[in-house]
This record gives C-alpha cells, sequence and structure tokens, in this order.
C-alpha cells in the first residue's frame, strides 16, 4: 500500500468497527446529553444510523457477502422516512409550544 | 419461491394503497367509509390468515407457520378493533381525517412483516414500518401540545431504539456471516463457543424490542406517549404492536437464538422481574386512567415475558394465551376509556368515574369486569392468562419468579380494585354523557369474552398449544 514507505498500515475491519462504535457513543450521548435543541437529537439519530450502515458496508465486503450492503440500502431508506417524519413531528410540535428547548418538553410526567 | 404464501400481506398492502387513493379523491371528507372499508380489509386479511398454508417464502426472508397465524390473527383483531373504538371518538374530537384508518392498516401491516419475519432484515423492516405510523398516530391530534408532545417523545426514543436494534443487527451479521434465522440457527447450534461478538449483538437486539414491548428498563417513554395520545390510539399502542413485538422476541430468542438460551435467558428473566415490579408499583399513585393502564401493561408485559424466561413448551403456551386474553381485556378497559364524555369534553382522571354505577350501570359493570380480570381474580379470563404462566415457571423451577409474579398481582390488585371503589362506593361526579353504540358492543363482546372465557377455554388454549408447538419444533 504505501509506497516505499516504512509505516506501511492496512486499514482493517477492526478500524471501520472502531470508528462505528465510536458514532453510536456520540450518536447516543448525543440524545442522552443533550439539553438545547429537538433538531440535535435528530441529528444523533442520524449519526447512530450512520454507524450502523458503516458496520453493514465493512462487514459486507470483510465477508465478501453482499447481503450486508443490500441491508444498507435498506436502512438508508428508511432513515430518510424516519427523518422525514420526524421533522414533521417537530414542526407540528414548535406550532403548539413556541419552542423546541429539550428542556421545555416536560408537561407530560408523574 | 412461491410468493403466494405472503397473500395476506400482499392484499393487505393492496387495500392501504387503493383505500388511501379512496380517501384523496373526493371533495368531502371521507373518515367513516374509509374507516369501514380498513376494518374489512382486516377481517378479509385475518380470513386469508387462517386459509394460509405453512412453510417459507419471498427468499428464505417471510415465514408462516401455525405461530405466526395465531399472532397475525391477535394483531388483526385488535386492530380493527382499535378502529371501531376511533369512529366516535375522532368525529367528536375533530380528527376524523381518512388518513389514521389508513395509517393503522399499514402499522397492521408492518406488524404482520414482523410476524412472519424469517431474516433479520424482514425483522427490521417489519418493525420500522409499524413504527413509523405508530409515531404519526401518536401525534394525530396536531393542535393539542400534549399529543404533538406524546408523538416528539415517543419518535425520538423510538429511533434510539431502532437504532439499538439495528446496531445489534449488524454485529450479529457480521459475526455470524448470514442474515437468515434458519441460516443462524445452524452456525449457532454446531459452534463450539459463540463470539463476544454476537452475543453484544443479541443484547442489543433484545433492547430494542424490549423498547417496543415497553419493558424496564425500557418503559420510560410508556406513561408520558400513553397519557399524551387521543385515547383510541393508546388503545391501538397497548394492544396490537405489543402482540407483534412480543411474537418477534420470542421467534428471534427461540428460533436463530435458541442455542444461546444461557445467554439471554438471564435479560428476560430481568426484565420480566423489574416490569412486574414497576407495573405494580408504580401505578398506585396516579390519578390519570391513561397513565394507570400504561404501567398497568408495563406489568402485564412483564407477566407474559415470565412465559419466555422459562422457555418450556408450557412457558411459550402460556405467553401465547396470555397475550391473547390481554388483548381482549385491555381493548375492552379502553373501550370504556374513549367512551368517558362529560359535557361533550373527554375526561380521563379516575375521580371521573365517581358514581358511575348510579348513572351508567352497564359501562361500570363492564369496567369491573375488566378491572377484576386485569387483577386476576377468578373466575375472570385474567385469572386463567395469570394462572398457566405462573404454572409454566413452577414447573421450569422458576419459583423465585412464579412468587413475585403471585405477590406484584396482589399489589396491582389495589389499584384496579381502587377503580371499581370509585365506580360503586363514591358520590357521582355528574353524568357520564352515553356511550355510542359503537362503543357499547367493543365493551359487551369483549366484556362478555372475559366473564365467560373460563367456561370455554380449551379452543385457545389448544390453538396456542399448536402455536407453541410450530415454534420449539
Amino acid at each position: 500500500m504505501a509506497m516505499g514507505g516504512t509505516t506501511e498500515m492496512t486499514i482493517g475491519l477492526a478500524h471501520y468497527l472502531t470508528v462505528s462504535a465510536i458514532l453510536l457513543v456520540l450518536g447516543i450521548f448525543g440524545i442522552f446529553l443533550n439539553r438545547k435543541n429537538v433538531i440535535v437529537i435528530l441529528m444523533s439519530v442520524e449519526l447512530i444510523l450512520l454507524s450502523v450502515n458503516l458496520n453493514f458496508v465493512a462487514f459486507s465486503s470483510w465477508l465478501n457477502d453482499l447481503n450486508g450492503q443490500v441491508f444498507a440500502m435498506f436502512v438508508l431508506t428508511v432513515a430518510a422516512a424516519e427523518a422525514a417524519i420526524g421533522l414533521a413531528i417537530v414542526v407540528i410540535y414548535f406550532r403548539n409550544r413556541g419552542s423546541i428547548e429539550v428542556e421545555d418538553i416536560s408537561t407530560l410526567k408523574g | 419461491m412461491s410468493w403466494t404464501l405472503a397473500l395476506p400481506e400482499l392484499v393487505l398492502a393492496c387495500s392501504g394503497l387503493v383505500l388511501l387513493l379512496a380517501g384523496v379523491i373526493p371533495k368531502q371528507e371521507t373518515f367513516f367509509p374509509i374507516t369501514m372499508g380498513a376494518i374489512g380489509a382486516l377481517l378479509v386479511t385475518a380470513v386469508l390468515v387462517l386459509g394460509q398454508g405453512e412453510g417459507t417464502a419471498l427468499g428464505g426472508h417471510y415465514v408462516a407457520d401455525a405461530f405466526s397465524g395465531f399472532m397475525k390473527i391477535l394483531a388483526l383483531g385488535a386492530a380493527a378493533l382499535g378502529l371501531l373504538l376511533s369512529i366516535d371518538f375522532n368525529e367528536k374530537e375533530g380528527l376524523g381525517r381518512f388518513e389514521f384508518p389508513v395509517l393503522v392498516l399499514f402499522a397492521s401491516l408492518g406488524a404482520m412483516v414482523m410476524i412472519s419475519a424469517n431474516d433479520l432484515m424482514a425483522l427490521y423492516l417489519g418493525l420500522e414500518l409499524l413504527s413509523l405510523p405508530l409515531y404519526v398516530i401518536a401525534a394525530f391530534n396536531r393542535d393539542n401540545a400534549r399529543s404533538s408532545e406524546a408523538g416528539l417523545k415517543y419518535f425520538v426514543l423510538g429511533a434510539l431504539a431502532s437504532g439499538l436494534l439495528l446496531y445489534g443487527t449488524t454485529l450479529v451479521y457480521g459475526f455470524a456471516g448470514t442474515t437468515n434465522f434458519d441460516r443462524l440457527a445452524d452456525a449457532f447450534s454446531a459452534a463450539q463457543g459463540v463470539s463476544a461478538g454476537v452475543i453484544v449483538g443479541v443484547v442489543f437486539v433484545i433492547a430494542g424490542l424490549a423498547f417496543k414491548v415497553s419493558a424496564v428498563p425500557f418503559h420510560m417513554w410508556t406513561p408520558d406517549v400513553y397519557e399524551g395520545a387521543p385515547t383510541p390510539v393508546t388503545a391501538y399502542f397497548a394492544s396490537a404492536p405489543k402482540v407483534a413485538a412480543i411474537a418477534l422476541l420470542t421467534r428471534v430468542l427461540l428460533g436463530p437464538f435458541g442455542d444461546l438460551a444461557a445467554q439471554w435467558q438471564q435479560v428476560i428473566l430481568l426484565i420480566s422481574f423489574g416490569s412486574m415490579i414497576l407495573g405494580s408499583f408504580a401505578a398506585i399513585g396516579q390519578i390519570n386512567l391513561k397513565r394507570l393502564m400504561a404501567y398497568s401493561s408495563i406489568g402485564h408485559v412483564g407477566y407474559a415475558l415470565m412465559g419466555l424466561a422459562v422457555g418450556s413448551d408450557t412457558g411459550l403456551r402460556g405467553l401465547l394465551f396470555y397475550m391473547a386474553i390481554y388483548v381482549f381485556m385491555n381493548v375492552g378497559a379502553f373501550a370504556v376509556l374513549v367512551a368517558m364524555r362529560r359535557q361533550g369534553r373527554a375526561v380521563e382522571q379516575v375521580e371521573d368515574l365517581a358514581g358511575l354505577a348510579r348513572t351508567d350501570l352497564g359501562m361500570a359493570l363492564w369496567m369491573a369486569a375488566f378491572m377484576f380480570s386485569m387483577a386476576g381474580i377468578p373466575p375472570l379470563a385474567g385469572f386463567f392468562s395469570k394462572l398457566y404462566v405462573f404454572l409454566a415457571a413452577v414447573q421450569g423451577g422458576f419459583w423465585t419468579l412464579a412468587v413475585v409474579g403471585v405477590l406484584t398481582s396482589v399489589v396491582s390488585a389495589y389499584y384496579y380494585l381502587r377503580v371499581v371503589k370509585v365506580m360503586f362506593f363514591d358520590q357521582p361526579a355528574g353524568a357520564l354523557d352515553r356511550a355510542p353504540a359503537s362503543l357499547t358492543i367493543v365493551m359487551a363482546g369483549t366484556g362478555l369474552f372475559t366473564l365467560l372465557f373460563g367456561l370455554f377455554p380449551a379452543p385457545l388454549l389448544a390453538a396456542a398449544q399448536a402455536a407453541a408447538a410450530a415454534l420449539l419444533g
């Protein structure tokens, strides 16, 4: 790979899995630690789905099996539908409450 | 490759599309005829499911057996009853839009795909097809702040749960090399020790599905969403999606991961313990009936999962039997909740039922039957459902599970009986409006089932037995 370099290194499955695990953890923390804005939560959800897709594609290439890539395409499609529905719900929520601060989403509790 | 095996799903999908068109084209509002059409489509699909053959189809993604038939009939019946509950309520609340029955219909299609899933891909697509319409109908009362908040909460936590589930499926796929349930089962039965990646993946999958059945520790969305969503939507949430998710959890754990029972059994045990305990104690202080029913449904999932934790033939039969009875008594109780209106406004506090026995004895008697049944008092249906899961737990040697189940039943009897006490012994708070005919029919039908079930338990028991045998082989 590296042309004549001594620090030769191949990007293997473990690297992909590490990156995707980091993305997953970032997404989960983004949902739970975020106190500002619902849009950030939607972005975190997308981050989680991207980590899943990265995993699928990495495994698919490692296993020489196309199933994982097909699955990734389905996940992409569903993620688009999910984002559309999520944004629509955020819009009606904003119309009712005039705010999308996470801390305000607390009229239902007990 | 026989796609005709999936005929019930295809018919339901096509009728959903036709109803969507039929709703859009006319100039005037078409809520009532479309709802009737959707109920008809659900019933036709149920008949097709009854006449369905067995086997796998669509490249091994789809499986039909006695288990899937049993669960699909339940999910379709629950959806049809949910639509029946919504007719009057939605018209009075200004929610009479034809999108509602169409969304419920597509959610039921998702439930059927989930129940028949034989591949991780079909599992995920079915789950999302169920969840996406549910996010929308939770927020269906779009001018109401509480309903939109319920939709938002459900969406965020639901998306997180399906993200976790997906991450689990990637790990299972990566470390086992396939997504097909049959090949996964082969891989694990042959394996000399399973890799840690697979086990982590299974735990993620269980977490994602536990969210959908609202089991502890993934229950936190349930009370808020149940309270905020329109009441017929809550009735639907508490029945059909739970049936589908329990079916999927059962099929996944006993099918492809059946040889990993040692790994997942403790997880299901903990979930069952936690749900039973939280469901009985957290409901005690509730004054809102929908919130109370939310905690009650968490508790019921705990009892049902007891059957899965035992993992035996009798345990699985108990689980299926439990879900069947739970659906009927739950829909019945929600029919009373939907009927609660005073001077045209929907009310939902426990105290709004005060003195109901003096103003509307019929409704009070049905509600009392549902509450006694949920508390597990013989000879009502709810007693038998609990009996069979406890029996399975005792036979399997899970004594602590059975004892905790009995104790939490006693605790939960407190809040069920409090509702009865308020209806029969408190001063009337003013008469409720007369229940419309559609709701009275649902109350009477499910009420008679609950009351008389003890006389004829054999057919349902035999069906549950056959379904359990189909899954365990």
